[in-house]
């Protein structure tokens, strides 16, 4: 592609099939509330993510409440704590950046980069939503039922996850299940039609090859997820059953009260193994289209062409293969066999090598590139720096014998925040700044913006560092008050304070940008069509924000691939992907 | 969708074979699988995933069947019947299973109509596919019912292992949902050819888009692959 003389027009061969006739809606509702167009669906998944993201960073502050001033806060008590932490958990992962990134920028993003009009099956498409926001106000509800929502942790074990004494016992655990498995059937229709239209939908000239990493990383993930999402649908459907019908299937004989309870014969490990056969994958579902995103984002800001295209690429497809074969090493406490725990650490350190091309590829794409540090560009630092700390600590907790002391400390949650929880919500931000023009028409507020990076990205820093020292101290998660003991100096109360605090300022930005959100949209800087000179497809539309069909009458034809920023000779350092020529012929010019 | 199945203009006719056809394929534009329209895409992913669902409850089965401590009931005893005074070991599942296979072969054959543009041969071989499995979803129902009369709950039944009941339920409920969803399915599809939809274009009334008779082959891809899956429940469950 690169060793292409920049100003040879490459044959692109004639359209295979005939376009297919859009769904034109008719109405205010069938336009904006029950659509059926890919970006108003995105818009809608992004909205109902953000606003359920909001409970969990509440949820958040109140455990960093309690966490940093035990027993101040009468209104917390032990129960309510495991309450916030399981619903916290859940919602991050799944309902909010599962949701966000394949249902909010999949939708929108997809079928822009790749040519199309829209999904392959909009109709599907719209049912996902539907179906996703009744899985989301499902888990909503358990808030308000007799019990509350449960509190048997995001991984929610068995036995003690259906047992009394867990918070949420009576209807708390039921309906969490029941929104898992809606939101998996929603997932599989919206996710079908990622699959599909990255596959067979894509516009003339536009091999997969040519695909911005974006959409790479997107596709990959949503195909993971269609092939993870079964094992916690099979293990959800099998713990509603335990829990309803009385059947045993990860229920071991229990006495409980002096009381031998009906249960016997299951096998909690069993869903240990199904849970994270689908956690494990989760976590490169979130982490795949942050890759593909911030390697986009680095490239337009640094404008330089990505380095090493197809590494990158094949790097995507490596980790979404191997996820699939680390999954117990989320189980080295669990009792099993020391061979497996050998051969779990083994694949572990093996995702090492492609995660490690990735990183080295971005930072030399930024090596000696332009590098604009526009807002965008400072949260794709900030996922840089923040991803290679945590995947680093995750090198000490794959390997077995560092895992098992450090297992259940606050460690493991210094670590998966960074690298699961902070790294891809700075890229789900530095894409908000990045697209939201595209969306909106308008720039969002340049000030307000950096006040927010530096608050999130020092912030950060500052509550899950101090975490990495407290969890070698010994300090255990999911305690709600960790009380005195001799392992435990009193600097670590201090600490704690610390990072309660700490946390509290981070989301106060969030406010602040949700603020810049809101505000940008009626008073914002009008943005053009394409305000960072980027050369990929949802910057060429004819409208800002893109009409119903995206492309106007004729559909755009591709002649290079995605990274055509800064080639020597050309009259712009850009050259979008549906323009023939380097140098564009100019109407009237002499030939 | 219409459109994408059956136009194939500017494709080239000669493609290669083989591997290099293959690498051919997925380094060309718009299109890695050619010829295969969108609905039948999505059609094989969504089999693919719900390979995994069922997978998942066959692999949950297995070990909960290998590690338990209580003997497990013996399957050709429990799915036994009298006929006729003959005691005659899993004969109401051998009947369940001829039955579903044929029902995967008049699928065939509503395929092969479909694609003459026989509307009413079509037709009438969905009907009968969708008859035969609500056949056997009607037997499947007096299987359960009698192992209900027997004792049987998905919590405990009288001859040993409570997860043979749990299993028996879950799984066996699972993949009758599946034959219930498909006969409706095919019901629905058949009265689209009956009408003729499909050889005037007529627009879908969710999608708005024309449909063709692919759509037959797409419920045919669906159909087979329960038939398959029940082969599978077939050997693990009763036959082991």
């Amino acid at each position: 592609m690169v060793d292409v003389p920049y100003d040879a027009v490459t044959e692109v061969p004639p359209a295979e099939v005939a376009e297919v006739d859009l769904y034109h809606p008719r109405s205010w509702w069938t336009r904006y509330v029950f659509s059926q167009d890919a970006k108003v669906i995105a818009i809608q998944y992004s909205l109902t993510a953000t606003a359920i993201g909001l409970v969990a960073l509440v949820l958040s502050w109140l455990m960093r409440l309690q966490l940093g001033f035990p027993g101040t806060f009468s209104f917390i008590d032990a129960n309510q704590y495991l309450q916030f932490i399981t619903m916290h958990g859940m919602i991050m992962v799944i309902y909010l950046l599962t949701a966000l990134f394949l249902g909010g920028f999949g939708n929108y993003l997809i079928p822009l980069m790749v040519g199309a009009r829209d999904m392959v099956f909009p109709y599907v498409n719209m049912l996902s939503y539907w179906i996703y926001l009744l899985a989301v106000l499902v888990l909503a509800s358990t808030f308000f039922v007799p019990g509350g929502p449960t509190g048997a942790g995001w991984t929610l074990y068995p036995p003690q996850a259906i047992l009394a004494g867990t918070p949420g016992q009576d209807w708390g655990i039921v309906l969490m299940l029941a929104s898992l498995i809606l939101f998996i059937i929603g997932f599989t229709m919206g996710g079908l039609n990622y699959v599909v239209t990255v596959l067979q939908a894509r516009t003339r000239g536009m091999t997969l090859m040519r695909m911005p990493l974006t959409v790479w990383g997107i596709f990959t993930a949503t195909i993971m997820a269609l092939l993870a999402f079964p094992a916690l649908f099979v293990a959800s459907v099998m713990m509603l059953f335990d829990r309803l019908l009385g059947t045993s299937f990860f229920m071991p004989a229990l006495v409980e009260m002096g009381q031998q309870m009906k249960y016997g014969g299951g096998s909690p490990i069993l869903f240990q193994h199904l849970f994270w056969f689908f956690g494990h994958p989760e976590v490169y579902i979130v982490a795949l289209p942050a890759f593909g995103i911030v390697s986009d984002l680095i490239s337009v800001h640094a404008r330089k062409n990505i380095f090493g295209y197809r590494m990158m690429v094949w790097a995507i497809v490596a980790i979404g293969a191997l996820s699939f074969i680390v999954w117990a090493h989320h189980m080295y406490v669990s009792g099993m066999h020391p061979k497996f725990g050998f051969f779990f650490a083994t694949t572990t350190l093996i995702i090492a090598v492609p995660t490690a091309i990735k990183v080295y590829n971005w930072v030399l794409t930024l090596w000696r590139g332009d590098i604009h540090l526009t807002v965008p560009m400072l949260f794709a630092l900030g996922f840089i720096i923040t991803f290679v700390n945590g995947g680093l600590t995750g090198l000490f907790l794959g390997n077995v014998v560092v895992d098992v002391p450090l297992s259940d400390t606050m460690f493991v949650v210094a670590h998966f925040h960074m690298v699961m929880g902070v790294a891809p919500i700075m890229v789900v931000l530095g894409a908000i700044y990045h697209w939201y023009p595209k969306m909106t028409g308008r720039m969002l507020n340049d000030a307000l913006g950096k006040f927010h990076f530096w608050v999130t990205f020092l912030g950060a820093y500052l509550i899950f560092f101090p975490m990495h020292y407290i969890g070698l101290l010994g300090v255990p998660r999911r305690y709600h008050d960790i009380g005195e003991a001799a392992f435990i100096p009193s600097s670590t109360h201090t600490l704690n304070a610390f990072i309660s605090i700490m946390a509290l300022i981070v989301g106060f930005a969030q406010m602040v940008f949700l603020f810049n959100l809101a505000w940008s949209y009626f008073k914002g800087r009008p943005s053009g069509g394409n305000p960072w000179r980027a050369t990929t497809l949802e910057w060429q539309t004819p409208e800002t924000p893109p009409g119903h069909g995206n492309w106007g009458k004729e559909l755009p034809v591709v002649y290079r691939w995605a990274y055509d920023y800064s080639v020597p000779g050309a009259p712009q350092d850009f050259i979008p992907q549906n323009q023939p020529r380097a140098t564009p012929v100019l109407q009237g010019a002499a030939p | 969708m219409a459109e994408t199945a059956l136009t194939t203009h500017g494709l080239s006719p000669a493609r290669p074979d083989g591997w290099e056809g293959i690498a051919a394929d997925w380094s060309s534009d718009q299109r890695a699988f050619k010829n295969v329209s969108w609905g039948k895409a999505m059609m094989w992913i969504f089999l693919l995933s719900d390979t995994f669902i069922f997978s998942c409850f066959l692999l949950s089965y297995m070990t909960a069947r290998m590690s338990t401590t209580v003997p497990w009931p013996n399957p050709s005893e429990v799915f036994a019947l009298e006929i006729a005074g003959h005691h005659i070991p899993l004969i109401l599942i051998a009947i369940m299973t001829f039955v579903l296979i044929s029902s995967s072969g008049t699928m065939a054959m509503a395929v092969n109509f479909g694609y003459r543009r026989d509307r009413v041969k079509t037709a009438v071989l969905m009907l009968v596919t969708a008859a035969l499995g609500a056949t056997f979803v009607g037997m499947q129902a007096f299987e359960w019912t009698k192992l209900i009369m027997e004792g049987v709950r998905p919590w405990e039944n009288p001859w040993g292992a409570a997860q043979f009941g749990s299993s028996f339920f879950m799984i066996t409920g699972f993949h009758g949902t599946h034959v219930t969803i498909g006969v409706i399915f095919l019901i629905i599809i058949a009265r689209k050819v009956w009408r003729g939809d499909f050889d005037v274009g007529r627009r879908g009334f969710f999608t708005s888009r024309k449909g063709n008779y692919e759509v037959v082959e797409i419920t045919g891809l669906y159909w087979h692959f329960v038939d398959l899956v029940w082969v599978f429940i077939f050997a693990f469950f009763y036959l082991w």
